[in-house]
Formats: C-alpha cells, structure tokens, sequence
C-alpha cells in the first residue's frame, strides 16, 4: 500500500532513541514515555507509560516484551508498512521496553499473512545483534542483556488480543484469559509481560529521539502524537496517512479523496460506523478512537450488505469460547439476513439489539466486546434505510421465520 | 490463588485460559497482608486477596447462578451466567473468574446483569437441541434450572427444530450427545485438568467449536479410562451413562431367567440423594428390600468379594514381598499396585503399559463375584448358569466397560452380564413407585449375605489399603489390629489428600503363619521389625503424580503396596454416582462408609475379611487350594492389555 503524506517516523534517527535511553535510569526512561501522554496505537489506548510502569514494578525472575504485528483488524495495513519501511524503530522500541521494565525477552508477534516479510525482519534483527543493538551488554550497558525473536501467527483473529495471543505463544488454542490478573502481572509463560501495538513501539523509540515534549505538542490534550491510519474503501487514493490525533474525520476523507462518502466505519469491523452527518468528529481516543482502519463507504453502498460482511467475520472468528460471542455474533448474522429479506419486526430488531448491547459488556474479551459495535451503529444511523427495506415487505410480520 | 483450584500447578495440561490464575501483586497498596473490603449488594465482607467475587458471595449467602463454574475444577469463566456489575467498569465481570485485589462495590442482579443473563440462557438454548421430559437429567438440570429461575418462557432466538449431530454410543460407559452440549467445557476441564487423561478438547473456533476427541474419534476408539467423571460434571444430558436397564429389566420380566445382582458399597452411601435424602443418608437395608421388589430374584453384597480381594491381594503381597524381600526374584515387581478400579486399570494400560506387572493379578470384586456366582452358587443351588442374569450395582461407569472385557468369562460365560450406575437403579427404583427411604430394611442373600466392615470401606480412597493392612498386620504379628490401632481404624490411610504416603512398623515379634497361607511362606522372621510402606492415590491426575515419582526413583518407588483409584473420594465419587457431587458431598458419603464399617463392629460383626464366614466357607468348600492357589487363579484372577497411548 502506498504511503500517502509525510511520515514523521521518516525523519526519526534511527538508533537515536536507545542511545538516550541507555543513558537514563530505567524509571527516567518510562517517565519520558508516561510524560509524553501516548496511548496505545493498537486501538484500546491504554496509555504505555502507565503499562510499562506496571510491568517494571512486578516482581519476577522474568519479563517479556511482546509486539503484537497480528494487524487483523479488516482494513488495517499501517504496521505491515511500519514493518516494511521502519522495521529498526519497532525493534529498538521493543529494546527500549525491554530495559525499562527490566525484560530480557522479546518477541515480535508476526501475522500468518506476513509471512513473506519474516526473511527481512530476520536480516534486520542479525544486523541489530552484530551492531550490540541487541544481545548482551547493549551499547555498553552493563547487565542490558536483551534479544528478540519472530514467532508466526496462524491466521487467527483473535491471537491480536493480547491474552489470545500470549495463549498462543504458550502453544495453547488463541483464547483469552480472565483478566485480572491482567498481562504486566501474570503473562507469558506467567510472568509479567507488556504487549504493544508496532506503531506504539516505533513511536517510543521516536519519543525518546526526540523526547516527550515534541510528542506531545501534535494531537491534543488527551491524544497526544501522530496517528497512523489505513484507508481504503470508496476514496480516490486508499493507502496509508499519517495525521495529528484529533483531525476531523472530514478532514481525513478530503485528504484521501473520499469527501462525498456515505458513511465511515473507524476502528474496522470490530468500530463504529459513523454517517456523513457527523463527519466533523475527530479521531482520536475522547471522540472516535482507532487502531488505524478507515473503510469508506460511498453513496451507493448498501450499509446492510456491509453489516453483514462485518458479521460473517465475527461469527467466523470469534474463539468460541464464551456464550455471548459465540452465538450472539450469529444471531446478529441470522437478523440481518432477516432483515434482507424485509422479514425482521420491529420487535426483534430492538431484540437483537438489546442482544448486541448484552455483548458489549458480557462478553470475556474485546472481540466480542466490540464485534457488535458496527451493526449497532449502522442499524443506529441508517434504520431509515433498513426498516424502509422492512416495511415494505412486512411491516409487524413474523419475527423469526 | 482461588481456593476451589486444588489441581491447577505449572505440572498441569489443562489450558491456561482456562486455569486460575495465581495473582502476584496486588494492585492496590491498601490490599497488601490485610483482608480487602468488599461490598456485593449492599452487604460488606472482607476477604483475603485473590477471593473471588462468587465465594466472596456465597460467604454472604448472596447467590450468583453459575453453569461453567464448579468446584472440583479450575476457573473457565466461559459461559458468562455468572456476570456482575463491579462498580466503575464498564463491562460486567464473570464473578467465579474475578479475583479480587482491591476494595470493590459489587452489584449482583441489576438491570443489566438480569438483561445479560437472559440473552446468555436465550442464546445457549437457541443452540441445545431436545426436549426436556425426554431427557434423563430432567428435573437435575442445570440449565433447565437456570432457564427456571430466569423465566425463560419462550425461546427469543430461536430452538433447534432436528438434532445435528449423531450420538456417540460407540464405548460402553459413556454415552455422548453434542446437541445437548453447551459448551462450558467442564468435561474438558475434568479429562485434562482434574484426571489428566485428555481425551476431550475444544476443537473448531466461532460457531463451529465442539468438543471433541482425537481425530473426532468416536469415544469407544480413543483414550477413555471411562471414569465418567465427566459425566458427574455436565451440567446438561450431553454426557450420560451407557443405560443397559432395558435389558436388565427384560431379564427381570423373563421367569426363565435366575438375575441376580450384587450391590457395592458406594451405590448405598449415594442413592439417598436421588430420594431428596441429604448427601451421606446410608440406605443399604432399605435398597435391599427395594431390589427384591424390582424382582430380582438374589441381593448379594459385593463386600464379600471385596473380602474375597483382600485375601487373595494380601496373599498375593506376600508373595511379592517373600520373592522380592528373600529369594531376589523380582519377576513379580513391588510396589504392587491395586486393581479394584477398572478405571485406573485402564489408565495405567494406555498410559504406563510398562509397569502392568506391578498391578495385581486380582479381579475386580465385581469380576470375582460374577466368576463365583455362574460357578459355585450356581452349583450349591444346582442352577443352570446359563439361565443366571447377574447384575453388578456400582458408583461407577468403567465397571460397564470392565463387565464388558472379553477376558472376563472364565465361568464359561459372561462373568457379570450388566453393570449398573447407581442412578440407573434409582431410575428403576422410581418406575416401580418405591420410594426409596421408606422402605422396610432387610438382609442381604445367603451365602454371601454376611460381609465384614473391611469390604465396606472400599467405597472410599485409602478402604483398600485399610482392609488389606488389617489383614496383613493380623497375618503377620498374630495379634489383633486394635491392640495397635483403636477400633481398627488405621486412621492415617484415611482422608482426601490425592497422593499419600504411610509408613508402618512390623514389630520385631511376629506370630505363626496363618494356616490358609503356610504353604507360600515359611514363617515372618524375615519381616521382623521392616518398615511396610505404602501409598494411596486417587484420581488418575494424582495417580500420574505417583507414577511420574516411581519412574524418577522418588519414595512412591520404595513403596510394597499401593491403592490408586480413578475417582477423586474413591468408588463413593464414582461416575455412577448421583449428580451432582461436590468435594463437600463426597465428604458425606465418605462419613456415610466409614459409619457402616463402625457398625458392623458395635454390631459384633466381622470387620476384617479374613474373619468373613462366607469367604473362609468357600475357601472350605470351592478354592480348595487356598489364596492364588491353581482354582482361584483359573477363577479370580487376570491378565491386562497394554494398550499405550498412541491410537491409529
């Protein structure tokens, strides 16, 4: 995919970043990331310093740092470029990581689909260990003993979620864990773990390049830095972006040619769908948080059709481990198809989504959690084009044929 | 580390998704070394850290529904019934899975909670095929319960119109219904976790995950012990027993045919419970009179081959202990292991093939007792054996599979033809409009009516080896047990701790050789003063431990005797046994057993098997030549089948 305007991790110096860590204690270097306010890129924004903090504050005979690059969310394809094009920053963030909450391990997560990018990563990580970029006694730094292996994923969906994903690291089928305990506790292999998205290691690595203050100039008060963002859909030029945390969604759209769209769906099949009329809302974590999806929808798309898309996925991937995501997501499946066929009340529409709002907060883990949040927000903002379809078939019919 | 978890170790296979998890570090600094503040429904309680939200609760007598949850097996937090609203989250929390850490409001039946609840029971039953009142868990269903007490009184998504998968009746014990399942995956948690076995296993992801077996093989095919313990845990009819009562009841209607049906003790220390008795009611007498008015024609009491075990096991002992200990003949090894439990006797076949020369040659009582009854009382009550229908009453679900063994037809027919569960006969109980505990109490048939208190106790883990030291110590000093424990109770083989390990001291004086036994062993001086160790374990995961101990040279190694049995309890924890079962249950009818035992001695009654009457009768009249002589090997005793672990 094509990178479509500046890159502010283009300009970082590479190595620049590790090299001023190692000069700091290690609860300096977490106090520059807490201090320059970056929240996690993966999505969730849980902010870094507060986790990495954690972490180093558990007591253990080890610690891991693991880089979640099972990018699965449907249009998401910024960390496969940050992999292509950055590669050094990712590894040295992770590095950094790894002498900040004292880890000696970590693990670069790879989605099954990059396979073809191992090879590369493989190089760059021989060359980080010939330059004592990784290995024993990093830069010179007594005790600093840190290395970094790939481990592939296998097609999974769920593995991007973090205790999925350690789950799978274990060997074990990609289910989440109960949470608490919560990963910088009881991780890998039980011990104290912190996962992060690989734009959020690549951007530490810049925020201790170029310390906390330049980070937090960009974006605003609650979203701090630049945020990486993936958009495809109905635009002129689908790719990747960069832009400060709280541009307007309109703005956005302007900037990829997508400014007449229908709706966006923002966070991937697992966000929100917003509709043309609230384009003036930001991206960022107090208003439409993202991993970095941006699906554009042009006027002539059916939103139902793209509820159900969204649907088949999550009935398809869910881990089917608990009741709520399990069968819900296929029950939601079941009503669209109801609705398609303008066979689903009134009635049962409100059932379903009472349903989906029971997965949102029943659910173990943020798959399920948020697997309902586009049918929700589509059937929310386009019920006139749904019920419309319902109506005119039958209007108070059968609910469940 | 919750409380309810006893298995869950780094040793264990089970998934670690679905362990609890140890909590290292509290995450509020008020938590650390004191008692945490809970407050769940207005109520306040404190707690230790790491206490979760249900037993936090269930402290407070405040009740959370559960289904996945239970308290023999580690956390899952899958099935989400029990979800509460923990005040400043957003999402509810699974209360069975929530440890907590730090002061927390809890809310246990808001709107929201009861709304989520509802979908959850509306989503499980828009995917469980079947109709309740056809259904053998009908009225002891944790579903159907839930649905109950939630008023689940139409299906909003729906109900399954035709079944979708086919039944697995392939084994003889266990019978497996996946449209009945919901996928809670206790039976998961109990195969690998609790009893290491791992024949079950989530397969599939979405909605296509079943539980399912290697290569979805069916249950007859793999690695099952038939233990049933999985059975005792499904929360729904998805696991059930292999029901054989038609047939039995068919022989029972037949006026050509003689049934007769032999009664172990745990079945009588349970069946109270499927009469609304509490846990731990002893219903031997009343069970009695019940059988006979089922019609079967003889109630015998297995105890009087479990008696039979001890003699010919204990005698067996002393042969491997008089060949290991004097001649240096090692070609029968010690520690010799138990094999009154088909389940481990299948265990340690597919799992530790390499050791099967441990095991004692011994039968099961049940086996003993069908080779006696289609032999000798067939004889002494000039019956044809072809016309003896004999039924074995048993807590347990392997002793189908075990009836079922070719080996076991040395009368020249088949020894035990049916074996049933201890809810199968209440089943029958009830279809004759008995109900149970009101029934007059009577005896059991002559002439193995009268056992002794030893046969008894082994219904719970650690009986056997109780019985046989009795004998042995007897045997062996001459002098009676309670001269060195009071009422006979060895006490330290007793209790529920999964792997034990007893030392006992044999005096320096020793008396003569019994009679029954003079021909196998000259005199004691060669025990004088030794050190007879012996261990107990039960439930195949701590049945692994001991094995894993012995093949690492640890002190198991060194042990004479070992009891293993499949069922966590012992026979009385049985996958036979009334569901549902708790550790607290087993308790009951542990209590329930060792009751009887005191009473047969308050009673005057023989509470040693080598003062059994019965067995020293036919020791007189049958098998001639005494203990593991030529007769009781042709009749009593077996071979085992390594049958490794690795399935084509």
């Amino acid at each position: 995919m094509t990178i479509r305007n500046d890159m502010t991790l283009a300009g970082v110096k590479a190595g620049a970043g590790l090299e001023a860590a190692v000069k700091m204690d290690r609860a300096s270097v977490i106090g520059v990331v807490r201090d320059s306010g970056m929240k996690g890129r993966g999505g969730a924004g849980f902010p870094t310093g507060v986790k990495w903090n954690l972490a180093a504050a558990a007591q253990a005979e080890q610690k891991f740092v693991v880089c979640n690059a099972d990018e699965g969310e449907p249009g998401t394809f910024k960390d496969r470029v940050i992999l292509s094009e950055w590669p050094g920053l990712v590894f040295e963030g992770m590095t950094i990581a790894g002498y900040a909450v004292g880890a000696s391990e970590g693990i670069l997560y790879l989605r099954g689909e990059y396979t073809y990018l191992c090879q590369s990563l493989e190089k760059y990580l021989h060359e980080r260990r010939e330059a004592n970029l990784l290995g024993q006694n990093i830069l010179g730094k007594e005790g600093f003993d840190f290395d970094i292996h790939i481990h592939m994923g296998c097609g999974a969906y769920v593995c991007g979620e973090e205790t999925a994903l350690i789950e799978s690291l274990e060997g074990q089928r990609g289910e989440a864990r109960n949470r608490p305990p919560f990963p910088v506790n009881t991780g890998l292999n039980g011990m104290p773990t912190i996962v992060n998205n690989v734009e959020t290691f690549a951007w530490a690595a810049a925020i201790l390049a170029n310390g906390s203050e330049w980070f937090k100039k960009i974006g605003t008060e609650k979203s701090t830095g630049p945020k990486m963002l993936s958009i495809s859909g109905d635009v002129d030029q689908p790719g990747v972006y960069e832009f400060p945390m709280g541009t307007p969604i309109r703005d956005v759209l302007a900037a990829a040619g997508g400014e007449d769209a229908k709706a966006v769906v923002i966070g991937g099949a697992s966000g929100h769908c917003i509709p043309a009329s609230e384009f003036s809302r930001a991206i960022s974590y107090e208003d439409v948080a993202t991993g970095g999806s941006v699906i554009v929808f042009g006027q002539d798309r059916d939103m139902l059709n793209a509820a159900e898309n969204f649907m088949e996925f999550f009935a398809d991937e869910s881990c089917g481990q608990c009741t709520p995501c399990r069968i819900g997501n296929v029950k939601l499946l079941e009503g669209i198809a109801l609705l398609k066929r303008g066979k689903c009340s009134t009635k049962y529409l409100r059932d379903l989504c009472s349903l989906g709002e029971t997965m949102q907060v029943a659910s173990k883990c943020g798959l399920g959690q948020s697997s309902p949040n586009a049918f929700l927000s589509i059937v929310k903002h386009f019920s006139h084009e749904i019920m419309n379809r319902t109506s005119a078939v039958n209007a108070i019919g059968v609910s469940n044929e | 580390m919750s409380k309810t978890n006893p298995h869950a170790d780094k040793s264990s296979r089970a998934p670690v998704s679905q362990q609890s998890h140890v909590v290292n570090e509290p995450t509020s600094p008020d938590a650390i070394g004191a008692q945490i503040r809970v407050v769940i429904d207005d109520n306040e309680i404190k707690v230790p850290l790491g206490t979760t939200i249900l037993e936090a609760a269930r402290q407070l007598g405040i009740h959370i529904p559960t289904l996945c949850h239970h308290d023999d097996l580690c956390v899952a937090g899958v099935c989400r019934v029990c979800v509460v609203e923990v005040e400043g989250q957003r999402t509810l929390q699974a209360s069975c899975a929530y440890p907590i850490t730090q002061p927390i409001v809890v809310k246990t039946h808001t709107r929201k909670v009861r709304q989520a609840r509802r979908h959850i029971l509306d989503l499980l039953l828009s995917e469980h095929y079947g109709e309740c009142y056809s259904c053998f868990r009908n009225n002891n269903c944790e579903l159907q319960a839930l649905a109950k007490e939630y008023g689940v009184d139409f299906f909003r998504f729906g109900h399954p119109e035709k079944p979708q998968h086919e039944v697995d009746r392939s084994s003889y014990s266990v019978v497996r219904d996946m449209d009945k399942c919901i996928l809670c995956r206790r039976c998961v948690r109990t195969c690998i976790d609790m009893q290491e076995v791992g024949v079950l296993e989530a397969t599939g992801r979405g909605d296509k995950t079943t539980i399912s077996t290697y290569m979805d093989k069916p249950l007859g095919e793999v690695v099952c012990i038939n233990c049933g313990q999985c059975i005792n845990r499904c929360p729904t009819g998805a696991l059930r027993a292999n029901d054989p009562t038609d047939e039995v009841w068919a022989a029972i209607d037949d006026p050509t045919k003689h049934v007769v049906i032999q009664t172990a003790p745990s079945p009588r220390a349970g069946i109270g419970e499927e009469f609304d008795q509490p846990a731990g009611t002893p219903m031997t007498w009343e069970m009695n009179t019940a059988l006979r008015r089922c019609g079967f024609d003889k109630v015998f009491d297995t105890n009087f081959t479990a008696d039979l075990t001890i003699i010919e096991e204990g005698t067996e002992l002393i042969i491997r202990l008089f060949k290991n200990l004097v001649q240096n003949d090692s070609s029968l090894p010690l520690p010799q292991f138990t094999s009154c439990s088909p389940g481990w006797v299948k265990y340690i076949e597919h799992f530790y093939p390499e050791y099967l020369s441990h095991v004692s040659s011994c039968k099961s009582p049940q086996q003993m007792f069908g080779s006696l009854i289609k032999t000798w009382y067939a004889k002494i009550n000039d019956i044809d054996p072809a016309s003896i229908v004999s039924v074995a009453l048993m807590p347990c679900s392997a002793k189908k599979f075990e009836c079922n063994r070719p080996e076991m037809s040395d009368s020249g027919y088949k020894d035990v033809d049916y074996g049933l569960t201890t809810r199968e006969l209440a089943q029958m109980i009830r279809e004759t409009g008995i109900h149970l505990p009101e029934m007059p109490k009577s005896d059991f048939d002559d002439p193995f009516g009268t056992a002794s208190g030893s046969g008894v106790i082994f219904g719970a883990t650690g009986g056997v080896m109780e019985a046989a030291l009795r004998s042995v110590i007897e045997f062996v000093t001459g002098e009676k047990v309670e001269n060195f424990y009071d009422h006979a109770d060895i006490v330290p083989v007793r209790g529920f701790d999964g792997c034990r390990y007893i030392e006992l001291q044999i005096p320096e004086k020793v008396g003569p050789v019994p009679e029954i036994i003079q021909h196998l062993v000259p005199n004691w001086d060669w025990l004088k003063g030794a050190t007879l160790k012996v261990g107990v374990a039960h439930g195949t995961a701590n049945a692994k431990k001991v094995m894993e101990d012995i093949k690492a040279g640890g002190k198991f190694s060194e042990c004479h005797f070992i009891e293993f049995m499949a069922c966590p309890g012992g026979c009385l924890g049985g996958g036979g046994q009334p569901i549902p079962t708790t550790p607290a249950i087993r308790e009951a009818r542990a209590q329930a057993i060792y009751a009887e035992d005191a009473a047969y001695g308050k009673a005057g009654k023989a509470r040693k098997s080598h003062e059994n009457p019965a067995v020293l009768r036919l020791y007189g009249e049958f098998l001639t030549d005494g203990p593991c002589g030529h007769k009781s090997h042709h009749l009593l005793h077996t071979d085992y089948t390594p049958r490794g672990k690795y399935i084509g």
